[in-house]
């Protein structure tokens, strides 16, 4: 199988959509959620999505696999949570390593039917990695700006047992996604290379932050281009924003990228930006159309869609993708 | 800032021919430095220079100092924020100072700034000789920062292991041209050191040459010395080299080093520094820590100055350091001229008094008051009016950093002096006039040491400062019991009452004595200060006692602006009510922090005490046992063994010797006192002023029942012989892993082990003959060398302490018989074995003191004794043990259980209470 680093100075890659909005569609109980081995789980287990592809593994297949149909060269596994600092909210810390295991082996199961079947597409498997729920740069106190509530070590630690776990599972790559703060997404990056480091490995990774909102900033208050620099120690596949806001808002932050990095460039927006009841109502054509600004602009190597996206929006955007050259990579700027 | 460097750039920016980017054969982005705050900074051939910003270092900013250490955060990130908002591109932040937990603050104020946006958005400089402090700043930081520094000071394999974490962190690096071998100080050396780092980096660690920054050593010039003429242009060419064949990489520095031979002459210092810019940064110089307020732009530059400047920096001809120093004369010559004597002089009657009193100058303060006294109705209003006057701007000047504590030292010597002139005048007006009455001062100000505690250089420095700014004070002098201070302070009314104290039970005196004011019903308010003291231990322990004002004074400077406040009409009260708010919450916070830390059973750490092989272990029998006694020996010994960094400190000029002189801030003042401490030294040792005694003796020890160490001393019985027993304190705080918990006397061969041991013990004193020199000077109202003879005496006593040390290891025990160490080595703790002094912190038990007395004979043999606290008189004396096991070392025995206690209080046969009482300071709380 042809390297994905190749594969990107080729083509501009197809990521996928939002795993939460299909699964909603799946309507699952708390009953469904705990299935029969949680059944006595003592705290309320509704909500936790990562926990369904041990409870209910054949629907995060299925999702996997629309996707795949829909165009998507690469599936993210079903571990935005993963890791024990997350985990902690429904006292799962001691499932971590097989929540990911499980994970990226059910995704990578599905990739493979997918590259049997088209040898001339083949599919990959992002680990992802989320950015947990505390923040390292920040104090959630607002009286005491000095304090934090999580330390580098600790997640440092978190991230690295996610890391091992999702490669043990089969992940081809590791997508650290939804920066909010940098510094998390750097603890994550440190873990990824003491395991490359302590395997002799290579893996090719993503780094994809998230510009909060019209600021133009990162919630922990970095630009784009500080951001950028303060990630670009180590080799990755990718860097790139996702989430918070829709496809259109993304396109200067992009610019910037696109004109300061040797690094692929990457977007996976959200559906638009939420309507009054929090729902993502654009289209998938309606969507598609401002992802041609990226590729007209040769802005991107990698391009999915992260909230309220689904395999219509995907097969959209793979369709409109597949007629323009990638952003040329190592162009002497 | 950048409006100052500016011009200075504009002027070479088209020159800059001498470092071309070497060509890139990668289709890349070109490889410039990238760093980031919460905005980015990317360092290109345009950016001219990077200005780092450096006030917010502990060793180079007194003030900032001062505000860590009284954890005064918030004005410490008003520094931050004027340095960026002032222009700095990036900010270095350094906590390395022996009295700071530099860890716990540089990862502290870290997150405090990178909660302020508007100082966060620059890069951060994470500045620390020590690795581990490196290390906690990278954990905090979100953007790419610079670490300062790393090198190849403790060989390669260190290096590159910091290396890669630095790259794992994100961040770039300062490498110090530093090896094995020493600092590089001439161009070959440089540039091997360059070449060497940059090829580990870049090959074997796979840093990214342009995230490396060298640091190749800015040294002096003109300094008379020969070797140092090429300093400059080596730098210059170094730094041409390195742009030329490191691809990539940068060159920085600190560039007022360059100028340092010409303190006090800004002129040439700022067009030293012009000039030397406009070269570095032709050969590719492009960062740096420059002071913007010591920058001439470059064409400005007077021409004859310029050539001279020139010739000095490129070398180029071989008077030219002589031909500067002559010029020089004449730019400062002229200022001189202008300034001192002419005119001066023929000023009015106060702007002379002013003078005389600022500079010190006592030449002409007796003619310059009696022309006042003539001039005004009633000679007290010399004092209150000219005098008062002048002392205020001298106030005004030390409280905002513009003068230092040896100047105003020197300040109150003129105003005593001209006081002392006017007396008889003052009484003869009073028999003349009883209705006159006396001075209005400020205030009366009682002062004492307590009782037991015989140190008081701090205590007359604070006295001395107060009675410049017109309070008078009650000085009691030292070892006053409370009763007395007591009865005193009703007797004279006094305004203030302040406590002093070096050694730890003098915490407990200070604590009884706020209790007794208390009972006594006293509302004057209470100063505490002294080398133990605390703001902790006066909030948690002493102001709970006393319900009225108790404040904590830590230097000279803060006692004016306190005592100040405390009695200044209509705003007192409400001031009082501050301070009382600020250390209640000040002792919530702290009692509230008390991080929970785990601690062993003493049974427990004993069993993890420090292991040392016995079998194999190298011992040696000292070359003569037994005690010697030395009557006076010779003082001019001890002068290259003296460390000179706490004497500064004890004048309350901070930074380490002998970087101190030519320090930025105090560099100037520093070596001025300096050079007057050197004449009085040297009076000291040529007259025999001092004298210096020691007794010491080795003995055979064991150690028994684990944490106890037997001696056999020879008894005046001849072939017989007496055991005395020193009691040692063990660590019980839960160590990792493989850490032991030490105590003294795992350095010494337990009984059962059946091998032989020795230990010694020692008295040193040069404290004979100063007390009567520092009255002498003190009745000829010379505070400052009353004050300097004591300081003086300390050190000396120090230095004899280590001389002899390095005597007992060479020859009368002669383990170390091979062992060539220099005075800094000396200094740094690098000999084998070690004398650790009861009262710190290995032996934090001042009980142990009356057993080397009874063992040496301490008091009849010197004459040095004991008070009630365990304080020996003359103070300038040092007592201890000498281990010499090459495995012994220094450590802190930190805070112990009461398990300990009660167990150490069965062993030396006192009730309980005495240790608990004894030991108070080291008890966990928890």
């Amino acid at each position: 199988m042809k390297p994905i680093q190749d594969i990107l100075k080729e083509r501009i890659l197809v990521l996928d959509g939002a795993m939460g909005t299909m699964l909603q569609r799946y309507k699952f109980t708390e009953e469904d959620f705990r299935g029969e081995r949680f059944a006595d789980w003592k705290h309320p287990l509704q909500g936790n999505n990562d926990l369904l592809s041990l409870t209910q593994p054949e629907a995060i297949a299925e999702v996997h696999r629309k996707y795949f149909a829909a165009g998507a060269d690469i599936v993210e596994t079903n571990t935005f949570s993963g890791t024990t600092i997350a985990m902690a909210d429904y006292f799962m810390e001691d499932l971590v390593y097989e929540l990911n295991y499980e994970s990226a082996r059910i995704a990578k199961q599905v990739a493979d039917e997918f590259t049997a079947k088209e040898p001339h597409k083949p599919r990959f498997v992002a680990g992802s990695i989320g950015p947990t729920n505390k923040t390292a740069s920040m104090s959630p106190d607002v009286n005491d700006p000095g304090f934090r509530g999580v330390t580098f070590d600790e997640l440092r630690i978190a991230y690295k047992l996610q890391t091992e776990a999702l490669l043990d599972g089969g992940a081809d790559i590791l997508l650290v996604e939804t920066i909010f703060d940098t510094l998390n997404a750097k603890a994550a990056l440190f873990a990824i290379e003491e395991v490359k480091e302590e395997r002799g490995i290579e893996v090719p990774i993503m780094v994809s932050g998230t510009i909060t909102d019209a600021s133009g900033r990162t919630l922990s208050g970095q630009t784009a281009e500080a951001f950028l620099i303060s990630i670009s120690h180590i080799p990755i596949l990718s860097v790139g924003f996702n989430c918070a806001l829709g496809a259109n808002q993304l396109v200067p932050h992009l610019e910037v990228l696109a004109a300061k990095t040797q690094f692929g460039v990457s977007a996976h927006p959200n559906a638009g930006l939420p309507n009054a009841f929090g729902e993502y109502d654009e289209t998938a054509e309606q969507m598609a159309e401002q992802i041609k600004e990226y590729v007209e602009k040769g802005l991107v190597n990698i391009v999915g869609g992260c909230c309220g996206t689904t395999p219509e929006h995907i097969s959209a955007i793979a369709n409109l993708v597949k007629d323009y050259d990638p952003r040329s990579v190592f162009e002497d700027r | 800032m950048e409006g100052i460097i500016a011009p200075l750039l504009q002027t070479i920016s088209n020159s800059r021919t001498l470092y071309i980017m070497s060509t890139n054969n990668d289709q890349q982005i070109p490889r410039f430095l990238k760093l980031s705050g919460l905005e980015p900074l990317v360092v290109t051939p345009d950016t001219n220079f990077v200005n780092v910003g450096e006030r917010t270092n502990v060793a180079g900013s007194k003030k900032f100092l001062r505000l860590i250490k009284e954890e005064n955060f918030e004005e410490a990130l008003d520094i931050a924020r004027h340095q960026v908002e002032g222009g700095a591109q990036i900010i270095d932040i350094n906590m390395d100072d022996g009295l700071i937990d530099g860890k716990e603050a540089m990862v502290k104020f870290l997150n405090l700034v990178i909660a302020e946006p508007d100082i966060s958005r620059v890069p951060i400089m994470i500045d620390s000789s020590k690795w581990e402090i490196i290390e906690a700043g990278l954990q905090v930081v979100q953007g790419k920062c610079v670490v300062n520094s790393i090198s190849l000071k403790e060989g390669e394999a260190e290096f590159i292991q910091h290396a890669k974490l630095v790259k794992r962190y994100g961040a770039a690096v300062i490498v110090m041209a530093f090896d094995e071998v020493g600092q590089a100080d001439n161009y070959e050396r440089r540039i091997e050191i360059a070449k060497r780092s940059y090829d580990v980096l870049v090959n074997k660690v796979k840093f990214a040459p342009e995230d490396i920054i060298f640091d190749l050593n800015i040294f002096p010039v003109a300094t008379g010395m020969d070797e140092h003429k090429l300093n400059a242009l080596d730098f210059i060419k170094a730094t041409a080299w390195v742009r030329q064949n490191l691809p990539h990489c940068n060159v920085s520095g600190g560039v007022s080093n360059v100028s340092f031979s010409f303190r006090g002459n800004n002129p040439v210092r700022e067009a030293m520094h012009s000039v030397f810019l406009y070269h570095a940064i032709q050969a590719g110089m492009n960062m740096g820590i420059v002071n913007p307020t010591m920058l001439e732009v470059y064409d400005d530059i007077p021409k004859d100055l310029l050539e001279r400047v020139e010739d000095v920096m490129l070398n180029r001809r071989d008077d030219a350091t002589e031909r500067l120093l002559d010029f020089a004369e004449t730019v400062i010559g002229k200022a001189k001229e202008n300034t001192v004597d002419l005119s001066w002089r023929e000023e009015p009657i106060q702007s002379r008094i002013t003078r005389a009193l600022v500079k010190g100058i006592d030449q002409y303060i007796v003619e310059d008051v009696e022309a006042a006294r003539q001039a005004v109705d009633k000679p007290i209003e010399v004092i209150e009016g000219h005098l008062m006057t002048g002392m205020n701007v001298v106030g005004d000047l030390f409280g905002s950093g513009k003068m230092f504590l040896p100047q105003v030292v020197k300040s109150a010597r003129v105003m005593k002096k001209a006081v002392a002139y006017l007396l008889p005048y003052i009484e003869e007006e009073k028999l003349r006039n009883p209705q006159a009455g006396d001075s209005k001062n400020a205030g009366k100000i009682l002062m004492a040491t307590v009782k037991g505690d015989v140190h008081d250089i701090g205590k007359n420095i604070v006295g001395v400062v107060l009675a410049c700014n017109n309070y008078e004070i009650v000085d009691m002098g030292v070892m006053v019991p409370p009763e007395k201070i007591i009865q005193k302070a009703k007797e004279e009314q006094v305004d203030v009452i302040g406590l002093s104290g070096l050694i730890t039970p003098s915490l407990d005196e200070m604590v009884f004595l706020a209790k007794e004011m208390e009972r006594q019903n006293f509302k004057v308010p209470l100063l505490i200060g002294g080398a133990t003291t605390s703001k902790a231990h006066t909030a948690v322990k002493i102001d709970p006692q006393y319900k009225n004002a108790v404040v904590y004074v830590n230097d000279a400077s803060r006692a004016v602006t306190v005592v100040g406040d405390l009695l200044k009409k209509g705003t007192a009260e409400k001031y009082k009510e501050t301070i009382k708010l600020d250390y209640e919450e000040f002792r919530k916070q702290f009692l509230k922090r008390g991080k929970h830390k785990e601690y062993l059973t003493i049974a427990g750490a004993r069993k993890n005490k420090y292991q040392i092989d016995w079998n194999t272990s190298e011992i040696v029998k000292p070359n003569q046992l037994g005690i010697q006694v030395i009557e006076a020996y010779d003082l001019s010994k001890l002068k290259e063994f003296i460390d000179w960094t706490p004497f500064f400190r004890s004048w309350e000029l901070h930074g380490k010797y002998p970087a101190i002189l030519t320090d930025e801030v105090v560099g100037e003042q520093a070596t001025e006192l300096f050079g007057e401490a050197k004449t009085m030294l040297n009076k000291i040792i040529d007259e025999k002023l001092l004298t210096a005694k020691a007794v010491f003796g080795l003995f055979p020890a064991n150690t028994i029942n684990d944490d106890d160490i037997e001696v056999s001393a020879p008894s005046e019985a001849e072939g017989e012989s007496k055991t005395y027993t020193f009691r040692t304190l063990r660590q019980q705080l839960k160590k990792y892993a493989g850490k032991p918990n030490f105590a003294l006397s795992d350095f010494i061969a337990p009984k059962e082990s059946g091998v032989q041991d020795y230990i010694g013990s020692f008295c040193v004193s040069t404290g004979f003959g100063a007390e009567e020199m520092a009255e002498e000077f003190r009745k000829n109202l010379d505070d400052y060398n009353s004050i300097m003879v004591k300081a003086l005496a300390d050190r000396l006593a120090e230095a004899f302490a280590e001389c002899l040390h390095k005597e007992i290891r060479l020859k009368h025990w002669g383990y170390a018989t091979d062992e060539t160490l220099d005075n800094e080595a000396l200094i740094k703790e690098e000999y084998k074995g070690i004398r650790p002094a009861p009262g710190y912190p290995a032996c934090p038990d001042h009980l142990e003191k009356p057993t080397i007395w009874e063992l040496l004979n301490v008091k009849e043999a010197i004459g040095v004794e004991l008070t009630d606290s365990m304080a020996m008189w003359p103070a300038a004396s040092v007592s201890g043990y000498y281990f010499g096991n090459p495995e012994a070392r220094y450590f802190g025995v930190g805070k112990i259980k009461e398990d300990q206690v009660a167990d150490f209080a069965t062993r030396k046969n006192i009730e309980l209470e005495v240790a608990l009482r004894w030991l108070a300071p080291n008890i966990a709380d928890d």
